[in-house]
C-alpha cells in the first residue's frame, strides 16, 4: 500500500481529496467491504467455520439448508458452509499467487524491454504475438496437462502465460513515460540505467498495471475455480469452491445448494475486486 | 476494400509469429511426462516395439531434426495419429471443428442481440437509473464462472422445467438450433457483458463527438443520427473488441462445451489431456491458435476497410 501512497505525490490533485472522492463512490467501498471480510475469512477459517470442513457424518447427508448448517450437507454429510468458509483460504490464495510472480516478471521484462528497445524488444513482440495467438485457457490447461494437475502447478501454468500480459502493458507505459522531461533529465544527470528504469519510471509507469491487477485477481479466481470444476486445479477433497460446486454437479437436482452456494462466493469475491479495481483507477489516475 | 498489399504485409509478419507458435507446441509437448512410446503402444510392448515406434516417430533423432520433422509434417497436414481415438488427428479434429465453430458463430449472435439493445439504453440514460441497472447486472454477469452460469441454466431450464435438451447436438439445423440454445446462451451472457461495457462507452464517446452534435444541430432527426453516425461508428469498435475477444470466447467455449457435454473441440482437449494423448493435445493446440490468427487477421482487415486510420503502415 505504500507504493500507491507515493504514486498519488506525484498527482495534480492533492491525495486527501482524491480518498475522499473515492471514498464517497459507493462501488470502492462495497469492494472494499467485501475484500476486507473475504480476507479475513481466508486467513482465520477457523474462527468463523461452524464446523470441520472435512468432518464425515454419514446421519446427516445432502441435508437441505437449516438453522444447523445453514448452507445444508453434502454427500458425506460434511458441512457446506464450513467448506465454502476454508475455500477462502484456497481461492484468495489463487487471487495472489497466480498472479503476483506474473506480475513481478512482467514489470520487470516490460521496464527493460520498453527502455531498451532494440532486438530484445523485437523478440518480445514476436513473444507477445505468439502467446495471445492461444486463448489464455487452453495454454494454461496444456501446460498443466504437461506439468500434472495440482495447485502449484496451476500457479506456475498461469504464471508462464500470464507474465507477457503485465509485461506489454508495462512496456507501453515506460515508453510512454520515457517521452516526458524528467526521463531525459535522468539521462542528461548521468544517472545509471538501473536508476533511471526503477526509481524514476517505474514508480511512474506502474499505476495501470496495479490496477489490471486488481481486475486480473478477478480473472485468477474465476480460472482458479473453472480449472478446479475441471479437475485440473486444487483436488478434491480440498474446499475450494471450483470443486465443490463440481462436487454438487451429481446431485443438482436433489441438492441444488450444494453447486449454488460456492458460486454465490465466486461471484461476490470477483465482484469485489473489479469494484475495488475501478476505484482505484479513479484514485490513481493522473488527471482529477 | 484493404489493399492487396496490406493483406500480403499482414500474412508475411503471421510467419514469425507461427514460427514462434509451434516452438511452443513443440516445446510444451517434449516436456509432457512419461516416454510418448509407452504411451502410443502400451506398457505391455516389447522393448523392439518401443524402439520400432520411436524409430518411425523420430523420438530417437536429436531435438532439431524433431523439431524439423514437426514442422514439415505438419505444414503437409499430418499431425500424427490420435492415441485416444485411433484415428489420425487431423480427422478427429475436422470432425469436431464445426460444432464448436457452429457454438462460437451462435453465441456472438446472441451476445450481439443481447449486448447491442442494452447498451444503447444504457448510453442514451447515462447515469440514470436504466443505465445503473443494466450496468450492474453485467458487471455481476462478469463475474461468474462460464461453467457456473452454464450449470445453473442447465438445472433449471434443462433439468426442471424440459425447455431444452439437457445434452447431445441434434441432427437437422433448427434442432441443432434448439439443441445449441443453452450452450450458446452461456457462453453469450459473458461475451455480452464485454461488449456491453465497451459499446457503451463507444456510444457515449461518438454521442459527444462534435461532428454528432453538428447533425443534431442541424436538426437531422435521432433516428438518423444514431443509425447513420453513432451505430455505424460503435459497430466498428465492437466488431474489433469481438474479434480480440476470440480467444476469452475460445476459453468460455471449452468449457462450455464440458458442462452440456457438446461433442466440439474444447471438448476434445479435455478429453486428450485426462488421456494423455500427445499428438491430440499437439494438434489440437495449433488448431486453436490458428483460429484465433485467423480471427485476428478477419479483424484487421474488417478494421482497416471500414476505418481507413487504422491501415498498417
Amino acid at each position: 500500500m505504500t507504493d500507491i501512497t507515493a504514486l498519488s505525490a506525484e498527482a495534480t490533485i492533492p491525495q486527501k481529496t482524491r480518498l475522499q472522492l473515492a471514498l464517497r463512490k459507493p462501488g470502492f467501498l462495497i469492494g472494499a467491504f467485501i475484500i476486507g471480510v473475504s480476507a479475513m475469512l481466508a486467513l482465520m477459517p477457523g474462527v468463523f467455520a461452524p464446523y470441520d470442513p472435512n468432518l464425515i457424518d454419514y446421519v446427516a447427508v445432502k441435508q437441505p439448508p437449516s438453522w444447523a448448517h445453514p448452507f445444508g450437507t453434502d454427500m458425506l454429510g460434511r458441512d457446506s458452509l464450513s467448506r465454502v468458509i476454508f475455500a477462502y483460504k484456497v481461492n484468495m490464495q489463487m487471487a495472489i499467487l497466480a498472479t503476483v510472480f506474473a506480475m513481478t516478471i512482467g514489470v520487470i521484462v516490460g521496464a527493460l524491454v520498453g527502455y531498451y528497445r532494440g532486438f530484445a524488444d523485437m523478440i518480445f513482440g514476436r513473444v507477445v504475438d505468439a502467446v495471445i495467438t492461444f486463448p489464455f485457457l487452453v495454454l494454461v490447461i496444456a501446460v498443466v496437462a504437461v506439468l500434472g494437475p495440482g495447485l502449484i502447478n496451476m500457479y506456475i501454468a498461469i504464471t508462464l502465460v500470464g507474465w507477457v500480459y503485465y509485461a506489454r502493458l508495462m512496456r507501453a507505459e515506460v515508453i510512454a513515460q520515457m517521452g516526458n522531461d524528467y526521463a531525459s533529465a535522468g539521462v542528461v544527470m548521468g544517472y545509471s540505467d538501473r536508476r533511471i528504469i526503477f526509481r524514476h519510471l517505474l514508480p511512474n509507469a506502474i499505476t495501470p498495471v496495479i490496477v489490471y491487477w486488481m481486475t486480473d485477481m478477478a480473472l485468477a479466481i474465476l480460472l482458479g475455480s473453472s480449472l478446479g470444476y475441471l479437475g485440473l486445479g486444487a483436488q478434491p477433497p480440498q474446499a475450494e469452491w471450483g470443486v465443490l460446486i463440481a462436487e454438487g454437479r451429481n446431485f443438482i437436482t436433489t441438492a441444488w445448494w450444494l453447486s449454488l452456494m460456492p458460486g454465490i462466493a465466486i461471484v461476490l469475491t470477483g465482484l469485489g475486486f473489479s469494484l475495488l479495481g475501478d476505484g482505484l483507477a479513479d484514485l490513481l489516475r493522473p488527471r482529477g | 476494400m484493404a489493399s492487396i498489399q496490406y493483406i500480403l504485409k499482414r500474412l508475411l509478419l503471421m510467419i514469425p509469429t507461427f514460427f514462434l507458435v509451434m516452438i511452443i507446441i513443440f516445446l510444451l509437448v517434449r516436456f509432457l511426462p512419461g516416454d510418448p512410446a509407452i504411451a502410443i503402444a502400451g506398457d505391455r510392448a516389447s522393448d523392439a516395439d518401443l524402439e520400432a515406434i520411436r524409430e518411425r516417430l523420430g523420438l530417437n533423432q536429436p531435438m532439431l531434426v524433431q523439431f524439423w520433422l514437426f514442422v514439415t509434417n505438419t505444414l503437409q497436414g499430418d499431425l500424427g495419429r490420435s492415441i485416444l481415438l485411433r484415428a489420425p488427428v487431423i480427422d478427429v479434429i475436422f470432425d469436431r471443428l464445426p460444432t464448436t465453430i457452429f457454438l462460437t458463430l451462435y453465441a456472438v449472435t446472441l451476445s450481439l442481440l443481447i449486448a447491442g439493445p442494452l447498451a444503447f439504453v444504457a448510453a442514451l440514460n447515462r447515469n440514470k437509473w436504466p443505465d445503473a441497472v443494466i450496468r450492474t447486472v453485467f458487471q455481476v454477469g462478469l463475474s461468474m464462472p462460464v461453467f457456473y452460469i452454464g450449470l445453473i441454466l442447465l438445472t433449471f431450464l434443462a433439468a426442471q422445467l424440459r425447455w431444452f435438451p439437457v445434452g447431445g447436438y441434434g441432427d437437422t439445423f433448427v434442432e441443432r438450433l434448439h439443441h445449441m440454445f443453452l450452450p450458446s446462451v452461456t457462453v453469450a451472457l459473458y461475451t455480452s457483458a464485454i461488449i456491453m461495457r465497451n459499446l457503451r462507452s463507444a456510444i457515449i464517446e461518438v454521442l459527444d463527438a462534435e461532428y454528432v452534435q453538428f447533425a443534431r444541430a442541424k436538426g437531422l432527426p435521432d433516428r438518423l443520427v444514431l443509425g447513420r453516425h453513432v451505430l455505424r461508428n460503435a459497430l466498428i469498435s465492437t466488431v474489433t473488441l469481438l474479434g480480440l475477444s476470440i480467444g476469452n470466447l475460445m476459453s468460455g467455449t471449452l468449457v462450455t462445451e464440458t458442462v452440456f457435454a457438446v461433442p466440439g473441440v474444447g471438448r476434445l482437449m479435455l478429453e486428450a489431456i485426462f488421456a494423455r494423448d500427445y499428438p491430440l493435445i499437439q494438434g489440437l493446440t495449433l488448431t486453436f491458435a490458428v483460429l484465433v490468427s485467423v480471427v485476428f487477421l478477419l479483424t484487421d482487415l474488417f478494421q482497416s476497410t471500414l476505418d481507413p486510420r487504422m491501415r498498417l503502415t
